[in-house]
């Protein structure tokens, strides 16, 4: 029985990725988890997170967690929602500019405040929030039957501006298009909510739970 | 191509059933907020609001539980309103399950507790709900005020101005009801959605007045609002959640089909 867990740092609520996991995984297999040991023992990792950069990047450091979360991005499968995907990158413009893990090369910008809707010529609200289109950048057994542009539940007002186009898994349109899924070796790291997202959302969460780390 | 406008069907909750008639043929318990999730979750809602009007505070409790029981198999956004008045509140409705709270009246009698929320738990989380009535007449340029009590009671505040200052405090999104159409099946007060939409830089939910699947529509595209919210046309089972999407479609709406 393989386990999966994901890392709590007290960044809000993490009830909504554990029953979407549950749902996928089964109940016994899903851990919600702060003990070093405990993650580092996982076979799969989710690292989740809602709200400031700079909170979460302090939280992972006062807990030490973040050098958990580093070492695990380098041994096994690990899943970045979120705030999680972003904490991942090298800096982010957040809180006037907050360092953050760099395990992929890149920096995480703020959405412009002036962007219209190319049809329409309506302003683009901040945050992006909703359901909005995934496209897949080539093959990832993390795509497994879910098609490309399949609509994903997203609520960001920064983004990933990873420096190496090969890290970039999907493109989202939104004013600009921006990479809303990266993924390198064993770390695939999602913009959007798979949790939120329904069918397409629990497919991706059940791809992560049989995921081996190869793309 | 691009982010889709959102359909929100909302639930009305007292003590823990669906109230205001759920209508629905084939369902065993029309008043199982459960099952009325699962089936709009079924015909493609793109999130669902539960509103809590239960007035007695021991029954306030049942509702953490709906939200469990909801979150526990329904996987889209859950918005809960109606009686969050502290930071207590909000924490145990994201505890249960919840993804979003509404915050009406206790922003109106207390704004800084938006502020205090949103600090603690983010924006995204974080709805403002405003329930806002016309207040001027005939030739008089258009001005709404926000109002309490259910549309009773004037505040004598100014709905554009709160809207922006809700924004400032971190309101990450803003349910704008209309008072003056609420409950009447007449459509949204598209002056009203258009106006807040645009002096608001955060996404807008229309609400109040739905009959038809035209008016959604007409929200989106005249008021310019980035979801509707609506509750009778889809409780009495008139239209499926996904009826009203293909109306939306058909109109050259970016929806999720």
């Amino acid at each position: 029985m393989t386990s999966i867990v994901i890392i709590d740092y007290g960044m809000g609520n993490l009830h909504s990725i554990a029953k979407a996991l549950e749902h996928v995984a089964g109940k016994e297999r899903v851990i919600v988890s702060r003990e070093h040991a405990q993650i580092l023992a996982a076979d799969r990792v989710v690292f989740p997170g809602v709200g400031a950069i700079r909170d979460c990047m302090t939280e992972l450091k006062r807990s030490g967690l973040d050098d958990v979360v580093m070492q695990a991005a380098a041994e096994k499968p690990l899943l970045g929602v979120c705030l999680g995907m972003q904490a991942l990158l090298g800096i982010s413009e957040e809180n006037q500019g907050t360092e953050c893990l760099g395990v992929i090369p890149g920096k995480v910008v703020r959405f412009a405040d002036d962007m219209r809707d190319d049809a329409s010529g309506d302003r683009l609200k901040i945050p992006h929030m909703g359901w909005n289109q995934v496209h897949q950048q080539g093959d990832h057994a993390m795509w497994a039957d879910i098609t490309t542009d399949s609509r994903f539940y997203f609520v960001h007002s920064y983004y990933a501006l990873p420096e190496r186009e090969e890290d970039v898994a999907a493109m989202t349109p939104y004013g600009i298009e921006f990479a809303s899924v990266l993924a390198h070796q064993n770390i695939f790291a999602v913009q959007f909510h798979p949790e939120k997202s329904q069918h397409a959302g629990l497919q991706l969460l059940s791809n992560f739970v049989r995921w081996n780390g190869d793309a | 191509m691009g982010l889709a406008k959102r359909i929100i069907p909302c639930m009305d909750v007292d003590a823990g059933r669906v109230v205001k008639g759920v209508q629905f043929v084939d369902i065993r318990d029309a008043g199982d907020p459960v099952e009325i999730a699962r089936r709009y979750d079924e015909e493609g809602a793109d999130e669902l609001t539960f509103l809590d009007i239960t007035a007695s505070s021991d029954q306030r409790e049942t509702m953490v539980h709906v939200v469990e029981e909801v979150a526990g198999e329904v996987f889209i956004p859950l918005t809960v309103g109606g009686g969050i008045r502290e930071v207590a509140d909000i924490q145990r409705m994201l505890n249960a399950g919840a993804d979003k709270v509404g915050i009406n009246t206790a922003a109106v009698f207390k704004p800084e507790f938006v502020k205090q929320a949103a600090d603690r738990f983010g924006s995204q989380c974080i709805v403002v709900a405003i329930d806002a009535k016309r207040v001027s007449s005939g030739e008089q340029a258009s001005r709404w005020e926000i109002f309490t009590h259910g549309g009773r009671k004037p505040t004598g505040i100014d709905a554009v101005e709160w809207a922006q200052r809700m924004v400032v405090y971190g309101a990450g999104e803003i349910l704008l009801t209309s008072m003056d159409r609420d409950g009447t099946r007449d459509g949204f007060d598209i002056e009203l959605t258009r106006t807040i939409s645009d002096a608001v830089g955060v996404p807008v939910i229309a609400s109040g007045g739905v009959g038809t699947l035209e008016h959604l529509a007409q929200g989106v595209i005249e008021g310019k609002a980035d979801a509707v919210l609506a509750a009778s046309i889809f409780h009495f089972g008139e239209y499926t959640i996904g009826e009203a999407k293909q109306h939306m479609a058909d109109r050259g709406i970016e929806v999720r089909l």
